[in-house]
């Protein structure tokens, strides 16, 4: 049978990154397809190349066995191709019925139906057997029921092909069974569906047939029922680790940072975190994205409001406003360069100095700034034209390495990076690889956080895994595999040997002191 | 540090030299002291609100409340005096109680407004819009819909602020150049002046490197009301009056001369300096039209708009070179 949308031998370079090598990727109609892999595999890009929201730089888009070669975002949606995103496309001050009926609103002459749309709203609501009013405007709406819209907005369309990324990340459990209610209703009615999932039960539950992904290329395909939850998680990871990180420590120095019992309010919350920190340290922080990683670090920097119990060296301290974490000498790497680390239309030597100011004298000693600039330029190897161009102007991987030179020239003990490598050409995460065990070395206690599992594996003496806001667990040493780590971070139970398992604690896995 | 020729930077001031020669060659009499120092004295009031103003939208706010707060404070401050003076007597410790009262005013009313907008969360606007009507509204109640007058002993005592200084150069002009002076070595030389951009250019990214984004922004708004207040001082000896029509549209000249000056009106990027020469344009246009009859002086607030659009025009023909 033809199916009704594949790509075939599809690659895709960004710049001089190929990050899709050769997929082949059949939908047929009226079976779920499951794609898997870890974060950057290249889910997301195979998802917009179907969608039409990319080109693929090489291969074929298949629809109906026939190429089709400008499959824009409009003309994939009129093909009846419907994309449901991980980030909602809802307008908040318009109602649930405006928002399915958007761009496609239903009128009588020349004014707007409200009655024909609310009824169609209705139904389709019902149909996914929730409670949303469809007059409830959508910024009252709590996060799942958003989903649920967006859902319904979805369905209003004539699908022929139906792609979720990660549908049920947002659901509670009651509304994840009507989701695939829905699923097994569209499949039965002959539409054709793809899915990302990281909840492994999920694919078993629904996929018909699985591809895995890694780094950019299939590595396994399997039917329903040839695959378990462990084959998957075998299946994504497995993968050698190239020789590209640094020697890690002998041993520790004292306790540097104690967190006891965090508790992080917000929409991705963190509940009950304890993490210790000694001096020496790289403490690596894994879980999926949403698992609470970013919103544990940002309250330890004093960037959330946060209740728990905070120690550097052994003494208490109040940790409310970044300022108050700069003096208890923790440092924080966003992980949100471009948005939150640099001001990108400034010369780098502003950005440089800007969280040191207080030591550059009342009135800012522009001689000591430059040098300042020259020393970090050279310490951390910067590739720039000149010190006064703006940081927008520098590569990703220069920029990371002037937030790292920024956050360096408060003197911190203790540097929480987050993401370290994203957007980074491989030889410069070496570079960057190599500055964090160096900072390591020289007595800092240093957390990296990554959804690049095998960076938190090759930098970390220790790795501690988050779940839905949770620590799940903990490994160190010889424990750390993908295998255990994947495992906690998808709570796929019976995982990794005990040590692995709720662990917050130091095991007994974990290196003793030099 | 490189130094370029920057035409777009430097556009302003070639403005105002223009403005400068072609006053001269209509009428000798442009350059007459007299004038000059007329023309500086009135920018003086404007201009010491333009600086103030510069530092708040830099930091990516705005204050529409200034004219009313100046109308507001001048009137208090007569008040004041005029019920101080049968008790301290008419001379120099009544005025100098005055001008505290006027400067203290400014602090309060300024700090009011930046707390309305840091602590409460409103934005600028809305608060300043509301403001204004408040400060004028109090002012016109206090004058009871006339005019506020100082009492004819102490305006005696009080002239020479205004109409004395150095030669033809009036304390108003010297105060003003001062605190333009200062206010540029504060936004190019100190912390302060670098957190009001870094937080106009990206308040998160400014949050993130440890800045106290709601303390600086308060500060400008405070900076901005002692100034509104000093502004005052300079101001009530002119006419030694206040009333409900005070200075009225003080905000928007204030505003235009900020951006004239090339301080982006979305923060970020402050220029003293900038802001000082379009006062300096804008006062000039009014003064040039007034001794030369080539433009009817009623069509002084279109020729104003027509650069303030041009002004806006060229900063925006800088971006692609900016990126």
């Amino acid at each position: 049978m033809t199916p009704v949308l594949a790509l075939s031998g599809v690659t895709r370079r960004f710049g001089d990154i190929e990050v899709l090598h050769g997929v082949d990727l059949p939908l047929q109609a009226g079976e779920v397809h499951a794609l898997i892999g870890e974060n950057g595999a290249g889910k997301s890009t195979i998802m917009k190349i179907l969608g039409g929201f990319l080109q693929p730089t090489t291969g074929q888009v298949l629809l109906d066995g026939k190429p089709a070669t400008h499959l824009s975002g409009p003309a994939a949606e009129a093909a009846g191709i419907v994309v449901i995103h991980q980030e909602f496309n809802l307008v908040p001050d318009l109602s649930v019925a405006a928002n399915i009926f958007l761009g496609r609103e239903i009128t009588r002459g020349p004014r707007l139906d409200h009655r024909a749309m609310a009824e169609a709203a209705a139904a389709l609501l019902a149909r996914l057997d929730t409670p949303i009013r469809p007059t409830a405007l959508i910024r009252d709406l709590s996060v799942p029921d958003r989903q649920m819209v967006e859902i319904a907005k979805a369905l209003s369309r004539q699908a022929r092909v139906f792609i979720m990324d990660e549908p049920s990340a947002a659901l509670t459990h009651r509304e994840v069974e009507s989701l695939y209610a829905q699923v097994d209703r569209l499949r039965a009615e002959g539409v054709a569906l793809l899915f990302c999932s990281h909840r492994l039960d999920e694919v078993a539950r629904l996929a018909d047939r699985i591809t895995v992904l890694r780094d950019g290329s299939v590595v396994a395909r399997a039917v329903r029922g040839d695959m378990t939850e462990d084959g998957m998680a075998t299946a994504m990871v497995g993968r050698e680790l190239a020789d590209i990180f640094p020697a890690k420590a002998a041993g520790f120095g004292d306790e540097l940072l104690r967190v006891e019992h965090l508790n992080v309010p917000g929409t991705v919350p963190v509940h009950d975190a304890t993490v210790t920190l000694r001096h020496g340290e790289v403490l690596g922080i894994a879980g999926l994205v949403g698992s609470g990683r970013t919103e544990l670090a940002e309250a330890i920097a004093g960037l959330r409001r946060s209740e728990g119990r905070i120690s550097v060296r052994r003494a208490p301290v109040q940790i409310r406003t970044p300022a108050d974490a700069a003096q208890a000498g923790i440092a924080y790497l966003t992980e949100d360069r471009k948005e939150a680390g640099l001001l990108l239309d400034k010369p780098l030597t502003q950005n440089l100095t800007l969280s040191a100011l207080g030591s550059f004298g009342f009135r800012i000693d522009g001689a000591r700034e430059a040098a300042a600039m020259a020393d970090a330029t050279r310490e951390f190897d910067i590739r720039a034209a000149s010190p006064d161009m703006p940081a927008g102007a520098l590569s990703g991987g220069n920029q990371q390495k002037l937030l790292l030179a920024k956050t360096m020239l408060t003197e911190p003990r203790i540097v929480i990076i987050d993401e370290p490598t994203r957007g980074i050409d491989v030889g410069t995460k070496q570079q960057i690889y190599r500055f964090v065990r160096a900072l390591a070395a020289g007595g800092r206690g240093v957390v990296v956080i990554s959804s690049e599992l095998p960076e938190v594996m090759g930098l970390a003496d220790r790795v501690l895994v988050m779940r839905q806001g949770r620590i799940a667990g903990e490994v160190a040493g010889p424990q750390i595999t993908e295998e255990n780590i994947v495992r906690l971070a998808m709570g796929v139970a019976g995982a990794a040997g005990g040590a692995a398992q709720g662990d917050t604690q130091q095991g007994d896995t974990q290196k003793e002191p030099a | 540090m490189t130094r370029r020729i920057d035409f777009h930077l430097l556009g302003p001031l070639v403005a105002l030299v223009g403005l400068f020669i072609l006053g001269a060659l209509l009428n000798p009499a442009f350059l007459a002291p007299a004038n000059l120092s007329n023309v500086l004295a009135r920018s003086a009031f404007i201009g010491l609100i333009a600086v103030g103003m510069t530092f708040v939208i830099t930091q990516g706010g705005l204050d529409l409340s200034v004219g009313s707060m100046a109308a507001f404070l001048a009137g208090a401050m007569i008040m004041v005096m005029n019920w101080l003076a049968p008790i301290t007597g008419e001379n120099w410790s009544t005025i100098l109680i005055g001008m505290a009262a006027a400067l203290l005013g400014g602090v309060l009313a300024g700090w009011v407004n930046g707390a309305l907008v840091t602590k409460a969360r409103i934005e600028a606007f809305i608060v300043t819009l509301g403001t204004m009507g408040i400060f004028r509204s109090l002012v016109t109640w206090l004058a009871d819909g006339g005019t506020l007058s100082l009492d004819s002993g102490l305006r005696g005592l009080y002239r020479p602020v205004y109409f004395s200084g150095i030669g033809w150069i009036t304390w108003p002009i010297i105060i003003f150049a001062v605190v333009a002076i200062l206010g540029e070595w504060l936004m190019r030389h100190t912390r302060f002046g670098r957190h009001v951009e870094a937080i106009g250019s990206n308040d998160r990214v400014a949050r993130y490197s440890a800045v106290d984004v709601e303390r600086v922004r308060l500060q400008t708004y405070v900076l901005l009301g002692a100034l509104v207040g000093l502004a005052t001082i300079l101001y009530v000896p002119r006419l030694g009056s206040a009333s409900g029509s005070t200075g009225v549209l003080w905000e928007l000249e204030a505003i235009a001369a900020v951006i004239i000056g090339g301080t982006a009106l979305k923060g970020g990027r402050g220029r003293v300096w900038g802001t000082v020469v379009g006062v300096l344009i804008l006062s000039l246009i009014d003064n040039i039209l007034n001794l030369a009859d080539l433009v009817s002086p009623y069509l002084n607030g279109a020729i104003q708009g027509i650069i303030i659009v041009l002004a806006v025009v060229l900063q925006r023909e800088k971006r692609p070179a900016d990126a």
